[in-house]
């Protein structure tokens, strides 16, 4: 029924529009007919003139954008190589904007200034060597200061030195779910191959290397501050990306290989959500939450729960039809907390023994239901398994 | 060729309206005359456009007010795809992956450079058709074969392709995965195999066209700018198109045949696959070789469409037309080397994203040399601000500030935090979608006279340009700021990060404008339309343009011009030039005693 009142709306914002030029035709019976259908002095004049008033709607709109929605943007960053790339950022913003302003006015002004009339004579302009030759001379000069730049920061996050004193983090996607394995005691992480997931064991970890009995699985991520981490990635079905907005970091994980990622935390989420920016930016939220809470307990649902700010882990490479719920919490705690933390985190090699001595115990041959059978790509978001930590 | 050619001239010569014998089918149909191709690829282009841009309306709202009921999502979608109104999450990528598909191959690479590549390559080179007019049916219907083969997945028990318009796989390749993934995937990969095909066919016929067929006079140096933009962009076609060809294959016989090209240890729906030691980025390698130039495939005819109708309009001579062809030749070979800047992050070597970083930045000095001779054009012109010339203006206008945020995405180190977020988006839908759109409306509105024989209603074609033009801002501008603060693509809605909540009322912005300014283009539809039939009937060179299409009578009659092949003199840009009394000068006026070609200064 509504659908049919838009088509009717539609059709008739048509006819509007369709008797409105008739209109607009019949007002200008006198012009050159011969000549109608191409822009005459009026239109050159009305249509210079609109040129004139889109480039002070650019402008103001621009403008305006910056005042509204700047403060949506990221800052702060929260990892060592962010303050590179936010430096690296503004810098090139700086370019963009400054092109932007000056050839968006050139453009429209020219457009403005230049309009058509009778008797007008343009001018044959048609070469000019020295001009081309500057404004091609001038992006080189632009472009190579960026391009030398952002290699050099590329190559500084990227490369990672190899005598430096790092931990290694497993990253390891499926859908829609992330888990952590930690390298344990001796930083080297155990061998591990979807072929090898059986039971509670979900990321395939080679239990017979010895470099793997002191890993550790989490669902969430918890990294100390300070410390240089590698993150090894690594996905079990489809391409995932692991996107650290916070800590400017993103990786693809790509089924079959380990692909690679490293950065040094400076910022604890204590410290993040003490900085002015993230109070505001909390505040802001919370007012927005409590405002669509309201509209919930009016409707007789259950309102929403006010917001406190932690660092994510999103998926960012489409991955399925829960794609947009695939996300873990990464807490980066003082390295004292983090040990505390660690601490009570129990070996994957600890969860498969007890599973088996569970199983034992029942002494019944029960399938584990690790894996849903079929993923549920419809509506509901899928619950994320639990992994193997109690 | 020649001798066919000569025959074809003769024939013309004498009575051209004797010996073809048309019938509905072969006039209206299976049509070998270039214009009437040019016409059917026009048309479908614009159907195909429609359908792209309400699946975008769609899932705009759904970003706008997640998982609300609408009437229109039932109407549209129906309760299975849609139940209760609400919009299912596996469909809403459905959605984007075909709108994404379509917008791109089929309205902005056929329906753009099919179109005009077919209407002015043989009437502005000054030649009787294409080399060859049965090649050039068998490509559009082959075009029209897989644009009904990509519809129908829309209707396939499973749902369409899911996977994005990139179609990486393991997604792709696994139904388990996604169930578009299935049979949806199977067509779409088919109807892409038969587009190739199609384009490919159309590429060679504009190359071999423009390479032989030249009328006396006609040197590559007084080729209009559109055409050598149609020539660059069909050689880029006949190059990348190939290997997404080869990628679609390949992943073919992963689906089916149990190959292993892209895919390697999965695990998924509880057992573990066959697969062993293929590799997805090799996927990702193969699709951007296309992707890439891809872009510029859309781009540059749009781009020497706008040459075109700035410089008429401007009554000026197209600035700096020799750096114009260079850059269009600079961009087309740039093209090709930097496909890898779509896989910074994929695990690729990050050496290899230094050079690609290198490359890819490099293409920003063409590009500024082509904005900056546009601004010069018009500087000191004297503008005829007709609907044509506002959508060029406009063109310009977004081409820069689309294009300018490449230097943040072609710069790997930048890419890092905003890639795959909205900022990806608002970057590549200004630079190649807004810009190729109105490089397309431009097209439309310039060359309708020459198309249908009537004009189009200019104000109509104001109010479509200036609603336009501001929703297009009004779109994309507000998406960088989201894309900034973290805000991922591609996702079914973001109420399950508290993060972005205050980004909600962006997103009902940005639905607002494209709500108003897809509306609008029922504006720009009816116009197009009722022009065909009611709309005034044109004299002959309404533009007043220098260019041979505008020689050739308003009736069209095969063969194009009902005499001899007008001869051309000199390049087609002598507007206002001193020492003549209009301010315009066709190709086909000789040169006077003295005069010279002042564009080889």
């Amino acid at each position: 029924m509504t659908s049919l009142l838009v088509i009717i709306v539609l059709l008739l914002v048509g006819v509007a529009i369709w008797q409105m030029t008739k209109i607009f035709d019949l007002t200008q019976v006198g012009a050159n007919r011969n000549r109608s259908q191409i822009a005459d002095n009026k239109d050159n004049n009305i249509q210079g003139y609109l040129m004139f008033g889109f480039l002070v709607f650019l402008y103001i709109f621009v403008i305006y954008g910056l005042f509204a929605w700047s403060h949506l943007v990221l800052i702060d960053p929260a990892s060592e190589h962010g303050t590179d790339y936010d430096n690296l950022m503004w810098i090139t913003f700086g370019v963009v904007f400054f092109v932007i302003a000056i050839t968006q006015a050139l453009l429209f002004y020219f457009a403005f200034k230049y309009r058509g009339a009778e008797g007008k004579q343009a001018v044959y302009f048609a070469d000019n060597d020295k001009l081309e030759f500057i404004w091609t001379i001038i992006p080189v000069f632009v472009l190579a200061g960026l391009i030398l730049y952002g290699l050099y920061t590329w190559t500084n996050i990227m490369f990672v030195d190899e005598d430096e004193d790092v931990m290694y983090v497993e990253l390891y996607a499926k859908q829609f779910a992330w888990t952590a394995r930690y390298s344990g005691k001796d930083n080297v992480l155990g061998k591990a191959n979807v072929r090898l997931i059986e039971g509670i064991n979900t990321m395939g970890v080679d239990m017979e290397d010895p470099n793997a009995q002191d890993d550790i699985a989490t669902t969430e991520l918890h990294i100390p501050k300070g410390k240089k981490i590698v993150f090894k990635l690594r996905s079990q079905d489809v391409l995932h990306s692991a996107f650290m907005p916070h800590f400017r970091a993103q990786m693809n994980c790509v089924p079959g290989m380990v692909t690679q990622f490293a950065f040094r935390p400076i910022m604890t989420t204590d410290e993040m959500r003490q900085t002015e920016h993230m109070i505001e930016k909390v505040h802001n939220i919370n007012k927005i939450r409590s405002k669509k809470s309201t509209e919930l307990v009016a409707n007789g649902e259950s309102p929403l729960d006010p917001y406190t700010f932690d660092y994510l882990l999103l998926c960012n490479k489409i991955c399925g039809a829960s794609h947009y719920n695939m996300q873990m919490k990464i807490v980066v705690d003082t390295p004292e907390d983090y040990q505390n933390w660690l601490k009570n985190q129990p070996t994957i090699a600890k969860t498969v023994i007890d599973e088996k001595i569970a199983k034992a115990a029942e002494n019944a041959p029960v399938a584990t239901p690790v894996i849903a059978k079929k993923v549920d790509s419809t509506k509901v978001a899928v619950v994320a398994t639990p992994i193997a930590v109690k | 060729m020649a001798a066919a050619s000569h025959d074809h001239d003769h024939a013309h010569d004498h009575d051209h309206e004797h010996h073809h014998k048309d019938t509905f089918i072969t006039k209206y149909i299976f049509s070998i005359d270039h214009k009437m191709i040019a016409k059917q690829y026009l048309i479908s282009g614009i159907i195909m456009g429609i359908i792209g841009v309400i699946m975008s309306l769609l899932f705009r709202m759904q970003i706008a007010w997640p998982e609300q009921p609408f009437a229109i999502f039932d109407f549209l979608l129906g309760e299975k795809l849609a139940p209760g109104g609400v919009m299912r999450n596996d469909i809403y990528l459905a959605l984007v992956t075909i709108h994404g598909t379509i917008m791109v191959f089929f309205v902005l690479t056929a329906g753009l450079s099919g179109t005009f590549s077919n209407l002015l390559i043989p009437l502005q080179i000054g030649a009787r058709d294409m080399a060859s007019g049965f090649l050039n049916m068998v490509s559009y219907w082959l075009f029209f074969t897989s644009s009904v083969v990509m519809l129908s997945s829309l209707f396939v028990e499973s749902g369409p392709a899911s996977a994005g318009w990139t179609i990486y796989p393991p997604l792709s390749a696994l139904p388990q995965a996604i169930p578009g993934s299935g049979t949806g995937m199977t067509l779409w990969l088919v109807s892409m195999a038969i587009f190739i095909a199609s384009s490919l066919m159309g590429s060679l016929n504009y190359v071999v066209t423009v390479i032989n067929l030249r009328t006396k006079g006609m040197s590559m140096t007084r080729l209009p700018l559109t055409i050598w933009a149609f020539f660059v962009t069909a050689i880029i076609g006949i190059i990348s198109f190939p290997v997404l060809l080869s990628a679609a294959l390949l992943l073919i016989m992963d689906r089916s045949f149990g190959t292993s090209f892209f895919l390697s240890d999965i695990f998924i729906s509880g057992e573990v696959l066959h697969y062993q030691g293929g590799s997805p980025v090799l996927f990702e390698h193969l699709f951007w070789f296309l992707g890439h130039p891809e872009v510029y495939i859309v781009l540059l005819p749009a781009l020497g469409i706008t040459s075109e109708v700035i410089a008429t309009n401007s009554r000026k001579p197209i600035f700096g037309y020799r750096a114009m062809i260079a850059s269009i030749l600079a961009i087309a070979f740039l093209s090709t080397i930097v496909w890898g800047h779509h896989m910074f992050i994929s695990g690729m070597n990050p050496f290899l994203g230094s050079v690609f970083t290198f490359t890819t930045l490099l293409i920003a000095i063409p590009s500024a040399v082509k904005a900056f001779n546009y601004i010069t054009t018009l500087w000191k012109g004297n503008l005829q601000l007709n609907p044509a010339m506002l959508f060029s203006i406009g063109l310009v206008s977004t081409f820069i500030s689309g294009g300018i945020t490449g230097i943040v995405l072609g710069d790997s180190t930048l890419d890092i935090n905003v890639h795959d977020t909205y900022f990806v988006v608002a970057h590549f839908h200004l630079v190649m979608g807004i810009s190729a759109l109105y490089g397309f409306f431009a097209g439309v509105y310039h060359w309708f006279p020459k198309m249908f024989g009537r004009m189009m209603n200019k104000n109509l074609g104001y109010i479509h340009f200036w609603v336009t033009a501001i929703c297009a801002y009004g779109v994309f501008y507000p998406m960088h700021f989201i894309g900034m603060a973290g805000l991922p693509r591609r996702y079914y809605t973001n109420s399950n990060f508290p993060l972005f909540d205050d980004l909600a009322d962006v997103n009902q912005v940005i639905t607002g404008f494209a709500l108003v300014g897809a509306a609008f283009q029922i504006v720009f539809m009816w116009n197009f339309f009722s022009s065909i039939f009611y709309g005034k009937r044109t004299v002959q060179n309404p533009w007043r343009s220098n260019t041979l299409e505008w020689t050739a009578p308003i009736e069209h009659i095969h063969g194009n011009w009902p005499g001899a092949i007008p001869e051309v003199h000199r390049w087609p840009y002598d507007y206002s030039k001193p020492g003549h009394d209009e301010d315009f000068v066709p190709q086909t006026v000789p040169m006077k005693d003295g005069e010279e070609e002042l564009h080889h200064s």
